[in-house]
């Protein structure tokens, strides 16, 4: 019988093979297996309406901001048109749904292909800049794009919108909150594992070199031109998986949301989650949302209060200050990130109750 | 010196031609605006020895291994390397046509552990398609585990055991040297360009550095060029020499010829 693994006081690795799996321990496999059995068991039934509304929007945003996360915490580049990019697969679902009447499971990966095409050109810059100046950058295809998004209105109908059908999946028809969760979490843990499984091969090491050094990583045969592109394609095609599956989730979208704030809530949840690490992405995802509600609950209360009524309308911009306080903290105090914070936290238990 | 290890089985499967490295380097000239860094250089490495470049400093040496590895690009001359004239491909494609490279100034990845920074040398043997890799085929896991195997071989023969989960920001600079050697060879390269690989060592560091080059060149057969400074060394590891002084090739010979050569005492040995 298979040794099982908890929490070994050092390494009592026998096989090559045990170095590459996905879970350090069995005792953490434990935990997620049971994890993913309680959330798709119990919380669709347990939870209200409005927490399933905020469940199922973390786990579309999760999927970008993983996404994300391959090209700013493991490849270094730093994309401020993610936003954008979201919109993108928003958008290519809904036109793909809309006019050709493609399904669900159709228009969703080729509304990320899309966007991984999109991605790419956006990237091309990449060859030339680094750092900042690709920021900037990147933070022109966003305004390009939301250009474009509005303003081409055969296509995206402008700012009319477009109303998506109600989406089947095979013969499921795909109704409220409930629906939405056993498509959106399914799809969620395929798309985590998949950047998990690229994170441990040669894709994932090869963004790390040119993250860390792109002389050496050259000096390496790694090419790095190409390898930053890839980069932004598979980021975007998350990007646009995740923005595909908000459209069918709001069923009518406008470009409104695709904006630059958006981006810049994404590179937040990035950077307060942990940059180059796989669970800071999901914990920033829900950091960022839960704040997000959080503070519009704070001021809808604080309006709805007799005299504190101005004060909440004044107090609307707070939400972005709250959000740059936010991201400022971290870095200050865990440039790592929650993931650093879950870490730390974990194995503080390692050695309870005798811990020195 | 006796008892070589030899060469380890997981390396011994391969052809015997994979081992070829024939370089001409023919007339190469580069200069950085009005500064000449190499004027009509020419030099022939054959397979299985290990050339070495000296020179003052400011010589070209380390562009004229910039120039082979492709890191510089000459304005005139051509490097030749089996046959194929490489003199304009990039270094990632120099690295698969079997050029591997240690740099001057350490460039290691310092965050990333010995094994880590090694595993990434493995990128171009890496045979495992892009889907394959999304979804972590049994043939991509075997795969893996192979190239782990080939590390352990290397970490066998330059003693890294106690190492390599170190990260290598932590590792003194002689042990960094070493940990480069060893990314390079994990390259499995046909020729390896050492570029001053004694670099800031101690005695005692430079000593097993020797032991290794040595015992890479004779039992596994590696062909090497690498620049060095101490004429020891140099004396005792190099099969030929090659005497650079501003940009020109001053001398080329084997050892005990160029020491005696007056041109050489008087540019550099003093």
């Amino acid at each position: 019988m298979k040794k099982l693994r908890f929490h070994p006081c050092g390494n009592f690795r026998e096989r090559y093979e045990q170095e590459l799996t996905v879970f350090e321990t069995d005792f953490g496999r434990l935990w997620t297996t049971l994890g993913i059995v309680a959330l798709f068991a119990l919380v669709p039934f347990v939870a209200s309406p409005y927490t399933l509304y905020v469940i199922n929007t973390i786990g579309i945003v999760a999927i970008a901001a993983v996404g994300l996360n391959i090209l700013i915490g493991y490849t270094g580049q730093i994309s401020l048109g993610h936003g954008a990019f979201f919109g993108v697969g928003a958008y290519g679902a809904a036109v793909l749904a809309t006019r050709w009447d493609w399904p669900l499971a159709a228009a969703v990966p080729a509304a990320g292909l899309i966007t991984a095409l999109v991605g790419m050109v956006f990237g091309l810059p990449s060859s030339r800049l680094k750092g900042l100046y690709l920021t900037i950058a990147t933070l022109a295809g966003q305004f390009i794009i939301e250009y474009v998004l509005v303003h081409w209105d055969t296509v995206t109908m402008g700012t009319m919108g477009i109303t998506l059908p109600p989406p089947s999946l095979w013969g499921w028809e795909i109704r409220g909150d409930v629906g939405f969760f056993y498509l959106i979490f399914p799809v969620f843990i395929l798309m985590l594992w998949m950047a998990v499984n690229l994170m441990r091969t040669k894709y994932g090491r090869a963004f790390v070199a040119i993250r860390d050094n792109d002389r050496a990583a050259e000096g390496m045969g790694i090419a790095i031109f190409p390898y930053k592109l890839l980069s932004f394609a598979i980021s975007s095609f998350y990007a646009g998986v995740a923005g595909a599956l908000f459209a069918y989730y709001t069923v009518s979208i406008t470009t409104e949301p695709f904006n630059l704030a958006l981006s810049v809530e994404y590179i937040a949840m990035v950077i307060i989650g942990g940059m180059g690490n796989m669970a800071g992405a999901v914990f920033g995802a829900v950091f960022i949302t839960v704040l997000n509600e959080i503070l519009r609950w704070g001021t809808d209360m604080m309006m709805n209060m007799g005299i504190f009524g101005s004060m909440g309308l004044n107090m609307a911009p707070l939400r972005e200050f709250v959000f740059g306080l936010a991201i400022v903290i971290f870095i200050i105090f865990e440039p790592r990130g929650l993931a650093e914070v879950w870490r730390i936290w974990r194995s503080s238990f390692r050695l309870w109750p005798f811990s020195y | 010196m006796k008892s070589f290890r030899g060469e380890p089985s997981i390396f011994r499967d391969r052809d015997h031609r994979e081992r070829q490295a024939e370089l001409t380097v023919t007339d190469v000239s580069l200069s950085f605006g009005g500064v000449k860094a190499l004027q009509d250089v020419s030099l022939q490495v054959n397979t299985g020895e290990i050339l070495a470049v000296i020179g003052p400093n400011g010589a070209g040496k380390t562009s004229l291994m910039n120039c082979i590895t492709g890191f510089y690009r000459p304005q005139r001359g051509s490097i030749v390397f089996n046959g194929r004239d490489i003199t304009r491909l990039k270094p990632h494609e120099l690295v698969k046509v079997g050029i591997g490279r240690t740099f001057q100034n350490i460039e290691l990845f310092p965050g990333m552990t010995v094994l880590s920074n090694m595993l990434l040398a493995r990128h171009v043997h890496c045979r495992y398609p892009f889907l394959g890799a999304v979804l972590f085929l049994p043939r991509v896991r075997r795969e893996e585990v192979r190239h782990r195997r080939v590390l352990e071989e290397i970490i066998d023969f330059l003693e890294l055991q106690a190492i390599r989960k170190k990260t290598v920001a932590s590792l003194p600079y002689g042990l960094m040297k070493r940990v480069e050697l060893g990314r390079a060879m994990a390259l499995e390269p046909r020729l390896l360009v050492l570029d001053e690989p004694f670099a800031g060592m101690t005695l005692e560091e430079k000593e097993d550095m020797v032991r290794f080059i040595r015992e890479l060149n004779e039992a596994w057969g590696q062909t090497m060029i690498l620049v060095e400074h101490d004429m020891s060394i140099v004396m005792s590891i190099s099969t030929r020499v090659v005497v650079l002084n501003f940009g020109q090739k001053l001398a080329e010979g084997v050892p005990e010829d160029i020491i005696n050569d007056p041109e050489v005492i008087r540019a550099y040995l003093g």
